[in-house]
């Protein structure tokens, strides 16, 4: 078990490895109710999370989300997020444990200016089971009557499950197909009990944070305090397809940005490794790990444009020794 | 559940000693500790090792660990099988050796843990 963001968590149950290739090739449950959420509603709630949020929040039918982000006016992230649109007038945003607090009070000052709109950070309202992996369709449907064929990705729909009243949404963070399940804390236990049991014949297992981390990596996601922050724009971090169309002018000309590599020579190199290029310095290691789906030692970091191609060389140092390295296409596994 | 003959360290490293040599490996405890080994980065034959210093890592998905040598000497044997079968060191802890050592200082090893003073200290 680790701390994080001030919960006890476990980083594996069986192991990273298998957890990882579960979700892969079967299915892994996990349990992600450390992610924040909070709601944003009222009669002039579209135009504040259309003005708060970087994506095009107008495009969100009720039933729809969208990953978006709240960026500073110089374009770095305060925090990458999910935007669920509840209802015409009724936002939910899923929001990273560690920014639950800065994220509120970020969009709790800027609606003053919108009339009729509050945010509630209902976090403490919401458990969150995800289950992910190619057959997690068919082991959340037996327990549920919302009709999961009918759920296209990133959309979502209220229903039972288990018994008990809930959310589901078809989103994720592994690369896989997968969902996400929205149930009373005081009843979690129950569901995830359920969805264990239901999906054990299909090989499901429970993962913990270290499954999520490779999962996600391979999958070229982005983790928010590691490959995003606020010293970090959206440009530089390849996610500007996420802005709203006419926010997707460039002011500044880019001079770096966030690229896979793959380590060529033995070694893992690990988040916080030293980057170079040509034997100078260019940074450092952003997120990296040896990815259990190709035994590849895999990684992302931000490199000077004229060295960011797919195939341009780099070096990381593993703790006093240099490994080659070369820039790869992200994502790094694509189902 | 820790073999009695083998002597172990308080870095949990064992070692397997037979005359003037030992073969040293890491403990089921360590491995546990490690989760999934991925990847492991061992000295040269030759290499001269002093009881307590770093003669090698170990890496597992989420960790990176110094391994210790168990006794001062020198490498005389390299498990290189084990680079490309690194998981071995998880499913067989206690009988995948890492290298062989042949010792300059005999005195050393009467100082290592043994079998019950070790799963003691890992209790």
């Amino acid at each position: 078990m680790v701390e994080f963001a001030g919960w006890e968590m476990p980083v594996e149950y069986s192991g990273i490895t298998q957890e990882h290739l579960a979700v892969r090739s079967a299915a892994g449950l996990f349990d992600v109710s450390h992610m924040g959420e909070i709601e944003i509603a009222g009669k002039d709630a579209p135009a504040a999370v259309q003005s708060i949020f970087c994506n095009d929040a107008s495009t969100l039918q009720a039933g729809q989300a969208q990953y978006s982000a709240i960026l500073t006016d110089e374009g770095t992230f305060v925090d990458d997020v999910v935007v669920y649109r509840l209802r015409s007038d009724h936002f939910l945003v899923v929001v990273n444990a560690s920014n639950i607090v800065k994220d509120y009070n970020w969009i709790a000052e800027r609606l003053g200016a919108f009339g009729d709109a509050v945010a509630m950070d209902a976090t403490s309202r919401y458990a969150l089971l995800a289950v992910q992996g190619p057959a997690a369709a068919g082991i959340v449907q037996p327990l549920t009557g919302v009709d999961l064929g009918s759920l296209e990705r990133y959309s979502f729909a209220h229903g039972e499950f288990a018994n008990v009243r809930g959310t589901i949404s078809r989103t994720g963070y592994t690369g896989e197909d997968g969902f996400e399940i929205f149930v009373p804390p005081q009843q979690a236990d129950r569901v995830w009990q359920s969805l264990l049991a239901s999906g054990e014949p299909a090989g499901l297992i429970p993962c913990g944070l270290g499954a999520r981390d490779t999962l996600r990596l391979e999958a070229g996601m982005r983790l928010y305090g590691n490959d995003i922050d606020e010293t970090t724009t959206v440009f530089e971090a390849g996610l500007a397809w996420m802005l709203a169309p006419s926010r997707r002018t460039q002011t500044q000309p880019l001079t770096r940005k966030l690229v896979g590599f793959e380590l060529v020579e033995p070694g893992i190199a690990r988040r916080g490794y030293d980057v170079f290029v040509d034997g100078a310095p260019a940074g450092k290691v952003t997120s990296g790990t040896q990815t259990p789906t190709v035994k590849k030692s895999i990684g992302m970091t931000y490199l000077p444009i004229a060295s960011a191609s797919p195939g341009s060389g780099l070096d990381v140092d593993l703790r006093g020794r240099r490994a080659r390295a070369r820039v790869v296409k992200l994502p790094f596994y694509k189902r | 559940m820790y073999p009695t003959t083998l002597k172990y360290t308080k870095d949990h490293e064992w070692i397997d000693l037979s005359g003037a040599t030992g073969k040293i490996g890491i403990t089921d405890y360590a491995q546990k500790q490690l989760g999934d080994v991925v990847y492991i980065e061992l000295p040269k034959i030759g290499t001269k090792l002093t009881q307590g210093q770093s003669f090698g890592t170990i890496e597992s998905v989420k960790a990176v660990s110094e391994l210790y040598a168990p006794v001062s000497g020198e490498v005389v044997e390299v498990n290189d099988a084990l680079k490309s079968k690194p998981e071995q060191v998880n499913t067989d802890p206690h009988g995948s050796w890492l290298i062989a050592v042949k010792l300059s200082n005999a005195g050393e090893a009467a100082g290592l843990l043994d079998a019950s003073q070790y799963d003691q200290l890992v209790q």
